[in-house]
């Protein structure tokens, strides 16, 4: 049964879900609005897509996988010995006001981290904790395409509860167990069939202004087909200056670095945000690099989105739409036209198969 | 919460014996501190471990002992860059981390009763040399056995020491080769795969495993096909700059294939089937 919340209650509800929930809500900071623990300082900001994503509540920018201490050995003092100790930290938390591409980011994530052999731990630990409570889009932006790669303004892949701004207030649906646990709250009330409806229209008409989807179940065959094709990649990287601002944004890009960090005899190892883009990431220590030019980066980037991860996961495209890399890429490179021109390019086989 | 064993923790290793092998090559071996950990302790041929020089860093290198003999695990480390560099200062006594066994390994059940071609170029000597031993455990299972192992120059060859051991092991035959002519060398002179071409193995019944520099791996190839092996009769194992290890920081992949879990070992007829991106 869909609640009813008021607009004017949204903030008391926060503040209730609060005692039991670390509630981590898109806030203000400078020009940008961005993931932060909510508190009476900050000032929410749910008008507009978050300039970044979510995914470092689960998967922080940053973070220590194991700690050690250089120590002497009491039984033979010539002797050091070393201490490792883990950190896996989980709180419970709230992820508030995630867009339906952001939520549907976290199903990736699940995907690439936790639906394989070796799971990741770090990132299970979190997203067991962590019940996500997004918000339907009932205006689109011109970047955004959730539509062409599987998601809608008002998709539920990878959240527990739906927000739908109505008028004077939200439409509040449970989509999982874990988001049922919200719905008895006192500041919630049944929804009534106008409400349902306007909501219903509302998404309709954010559904109606998102730019007609191309079908993209080719696209694995056709970037395969495209691999070997680098005047291709090189056309369409010519622009990109690898500075990495596109995956550093994207809701779905989850590879890493893991680099130690030590003072005195103490320090970390620690897990960080990798960038494909970068020249560094696949250099070997011979100096061999098997992705030389940002033409092999950007098609390895494209690659495993619509190619490599869609064959390992069901065909789930691991690109949600959410257009960040085409609002914050300096030289304004668009993956809907790279995808879309590695649809359209006609391989050389088909050009020479009449004869 | 659920609780698993954590895929990052390295557990704490002891250096109990190093070997200077070349100029720029040591092998380690090394006892995990924990003892029921060393008894426990399983790995197959082929599979590699991390080695952590804590406050330095971690670095992927195959496990070059014998899971037949499991007084230590061994590691031979070509400094190249920070990790190892670091390593070849360490001493006996030392600490290490270690996470292991990574990887798949050499198809040694589906080898059984063949004949085998080893060809190994230079430090690609130690993921062969796990094999090797391995089959010398197991002799009776494996026909003859061809080890074609080349370096620049004999100074550079690894495991000097143990050729006479190889060399007695029933129906095998150790080739032995170096580029150019050397004092006291009575051994053959010329790359490696000219040498096997030389040696002509029979594709018959046979397996050939080869390791080595990337240029080396190119020209065996081509000799081993001359020579009429099929491509799913010809195995390599892959270097790819690695950091999780287990499939997870997403730097290894050639495609939909993640070198640190479903390789390093290839057959070249799977390699024919991944995107071309060595
Ligand atoms: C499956 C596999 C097995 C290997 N087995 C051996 C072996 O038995 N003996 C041996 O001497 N070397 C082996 N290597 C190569 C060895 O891992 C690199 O030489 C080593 O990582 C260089 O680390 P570094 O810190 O000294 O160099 P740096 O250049 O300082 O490297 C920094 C980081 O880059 C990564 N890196 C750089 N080059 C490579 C590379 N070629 N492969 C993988 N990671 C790299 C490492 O993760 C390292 O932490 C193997 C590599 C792989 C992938
Ligand atoms: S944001 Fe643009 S310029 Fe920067 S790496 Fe990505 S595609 Fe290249
Ligand atoms: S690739 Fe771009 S549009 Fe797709 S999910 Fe990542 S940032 Fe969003
Ligand atoms: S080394 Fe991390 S995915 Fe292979």
């Amino acid at each position: 049964m869909a609640k009813y919340l008021k607009k004017d209650d949204l903030g008391s509800w926060l503040k209730e879900l609060g005692e039991t929930y670390k509630v981590i809500a898109p806030v203000e900071e400078g020009d940008a609005v961005v993931f932060r623990r909510l508190t009476d300082e900050r000032t929410l900001r749910i008008d507009r897509q978050a300039t970044q994503g979510p995914k470092g509540v689960l998967f922080p920018a940053c973070e220590e996988l194991v700690s050690f201490k250089y120590v002497k050995d009491p039984e033979n003092p010539e002797k050091t010995k070393v201490e490792v100790k883990e950190t896996v930290e989980a709180e419970p938390t709230l992820i508030f006001g995630a867009r339906p591409c952001d939520a549907r980011g976290f199903d990736v994530f699940d995907g690439a981290f936790t639906k394989c052999a070796v799971k990741d731990n770090y990132y299970m630990a979190r997203r067991e904790q962590a019940i996500v409570v997004s918000l339907a889009c009932t205006k689109t932006e011109t970047t955004c395409f959730c539509n062409w790669v599987g998601g809608s303004p008002d998709g539920t892949g990878g959240s527990d509860v739906l927000l739908t701004p109505v008028t004077g207030g939200y439409l509040v649906e449970a989509v999982t167990d874990k988001g049922e646990a919200l719905m008895g709250g006192k500041l919630l009330s049944d929804a009534d069939d106008a409400r349902q409806a306007e909501a219903k229209k509302l998404l309709q008409e954010a559904k109606d202004s998102l730019r007609e989807a191309p079908d993209f179940d080719c696209m694995p065959e056709q970037l395969y087909a495209l691999f070997d094709n680098m005047d291709f990649w090189e056309k369409q990287s010519a622009k990109c200056i690898s500075c990495g601002a596109c995956t550093y944004l994207c809701p779905t890009c989850h590879c890493f670095n893991i680099t130690d960090e030590q003072q005195g005899k103490e320090g970390s190892r620690i897990r960080s945000w990798d960038n494909c883009m970068s020249h560094m990431f696949t250099n070997e220590a011979s100096g061999h690099n098997p992705r030389p030019t940002k033409a092999y980066r950007l098609k390895n980037r494209v690659g495993h989105k619509f190619c490599y991860f869609p064959d390992m996961h069901d065909g789930h495209i691991a690109c949600v739409g959410c257009g960040r890399c085409i609002k914050s890429c300096p030289v304004a490179l668009d993956i809907r036209e790279v995808v879309t021109a590695a649809k359209e390019c006609r391989l050389p086989e088909e050009e020479t198969s009449d004869d | 919460m659920t609780k698993m064993k954590n895929p990052y923790l390295p557990e704490m290793a002891t250096i109990q014996e190093i070997i200077q092998e070349t100029h720029n090559i040591k092998t380690f071996r090394v006892t995990l501190n924990n003892e029921q950990s060393m008894k426990n302790f399983s790995f197959e041929p082929g599979q590699v471990g991390q080695l952590s020089v804590f406050g330095v860093g971690e670095s992927t290198f195959v496990i070059n002992s014998s899971p037949t003999r499991m007084d230590y695990l061994q590691f031979s480390v070509m400094a190249a860059g920070e990790v190892t560099q670091r390593l070849h200062t360490m001493q006996v006594g030392d600490e290490i981390g270690v996470r292991a066994p990574l990887g798949n390994w050499f198809p040694y059940e589906k080898m059984k009763g063949k004949d085998i071609v080893i060809v190994g170029g230079g430090i690609g000597m130690a993921p062969l040399r796990t094999l090797l031993l391995y089959m010398i455990d197991n002799r009776d299972d494996y026909g003859k056995i061809t080890v074609i192992y080349g370096a620049r120059t004999p100074q550079d060859l690894t495991y000097s020491y143990e050729f006479e051991e190889w060399r007695a092991a029933k129906d095998l035959n150790l080739v032995l080769t170096v580029d150019n002519e050397a004092p006291g060398w009575e051994h053959k002179v010329g790359l490696i795969p000219n040498v096997l071409l030389e040696e002509s193995p029979s594709p018959d019944n046979t397996v050939a495993i080869t390791c080595g520099p990337p240029i080396m791996i190119k020209f065996t190839l081509e000799a081993l096909k001359k020579l009429g092996f099929e491509d799913e009769n010809i195995y390599t194992t892959l270097e790819k700059r690695m950091k999780c290890g287990i499939g997870l920081c997403g730097r290894c992949n050639i495609g939909t294939s993640y070198v640190c879990v479903d390789g390093p070992v290839y057959s070249f007829a799977k390699l024919k089937t991944l995107p071309n991106e060595l």
